[in-house]
């Protein structure tokens, strides 16, 4: 079980790469009068049929030859349902696949988000070719990063770079702090 | 609140100083397991502690990347070394604290912390 959302993020995201994804967006609000969390993440990978897509929920199913269990999306699935949220993928064939997680924002069994920097940091400085789109909206505020931005500003240096990435983990870490002023989500 | 702007000072300062790393075959990989199972058992902390002191000590010869699961679930988060030349070692429940053992020891000193490798835990 992972014990926080934003490591379920940071797992399917980890499925969109291994989809061959290039481009991967993440979106993530928290909506405090419809008392919800809505988690979007989507790509541009392989996809799948829907066939394999009911496979993706099923714990005993895998792609992987090195064991014969995949939990990632069964775990974030449970996740979501368990606070009376939805939880739903969409896929095609060749075109890339998207996941969305809905929770209740203030049931008990909801996990805490965690830390989403990380998440998006480890993403962006591990994987230097790969484009992502990060947005992050609590209530009435709001932040947007766009690695293709930061990609048009440096040219050939690359994000793992050490000034760079320690820029990327602040632009993160403060931008959040504006959008969600600190609070424990 | 953070803007381009300070990034592309930053790119101004740093223009023309940026070396290639260009992956050769004189380079050690250190691998860290991001499968769910690694994920899940706190490889996240572990894989950018490593990549932190790498920087920080300014180990240019060493490279630190992500992999799948390589089947030892019950180890994770399991970080593997790969030296040129060299058999590779294994490093099983792995935290930040002990990554940084592995950087100062093995990967500045040379010397395999074989308390922390797989043969370590009954299994080679």
């Amino acid at each position: 079980m992972m014990t926080e959302l934003s490591l379920n993020v940071l797992d399917v995201a980890e499925n969109s790469l291994r989809a061959k994804a290039d481009f991967i967006q993440i979106y993530l609000e928290i909506n405090s009068k419809q008392d919800s969390l809505t988690i979007v993440i989507s790509d541009n990978g392989i996809g799948m049929t829907t066939e394999q897509v009911a496979q993706a929920m099923d714990p005993f199913y895998t792609t992987r030859t090195t064991r014969h269990v995949g939990l990632g999306i069964p775990f974030f699935k449970y996740a979501a349902e368990s606070t009376g949220g939805n939880f739903s993928i969409q896929s095609t064939p060749g075109k890339g696949t998207m996941v969305q997680a809905e929770f209740k924002l203030s049931h008990i069994d909801r996990m805490p988000l965690g830390d989403m920097t990380s998440t998006i940091y480890t993403l962006i400085t591990f994987n230097i070719n790969v484009d992502f789109i990060y947005t992050y909206i609590v209530d009435d505020k709001s932040f947007l990063l766009d690695t293709r931005e930061f990609r048009h500003i440096l040219g050939n240096i690359p994000f793992n770079e050490p000034e760079i990435a320690s820029y990327i983990k602040d632009y993160l870490q403060e931008n959040k702090e504006e959008v969600d002023g600190g609070r424990y989500i | 609140m953070k803007s381009l702007e300070e990034l592309k000072a930053i790119r101004e300062k740093m223009q023309g100083q940026v070396s290639m790393r260009s992956e050769d075959s004189s380079q050690t990989r250190v691998v860290v397991g991001m499968a769910t199972c690694g994920i899940a058992s706190g490889a996240r902390p572990v894989l950018t502690a490593l990549s932190d002191y790498v920087q920080s000590k300014k180990l240019a010869n060493v490279a630190v990347t992500q992999t799948g699961c390589i089947g030892l679930c019950q180890y994770e988060p399991i970080v593997e070394v790969i030296e040129p030349g060299k058999d590779k070692v294994t490093y099983v429940k792995m935290t930040p604290e002990k990554a940084l053992e592995v950087v100062e020891q093995h990967l500045i000193r040379g010397q395999v912390v074989d308390k922390y490798t797989i043969s370590a835990e009954g299994r080679i």
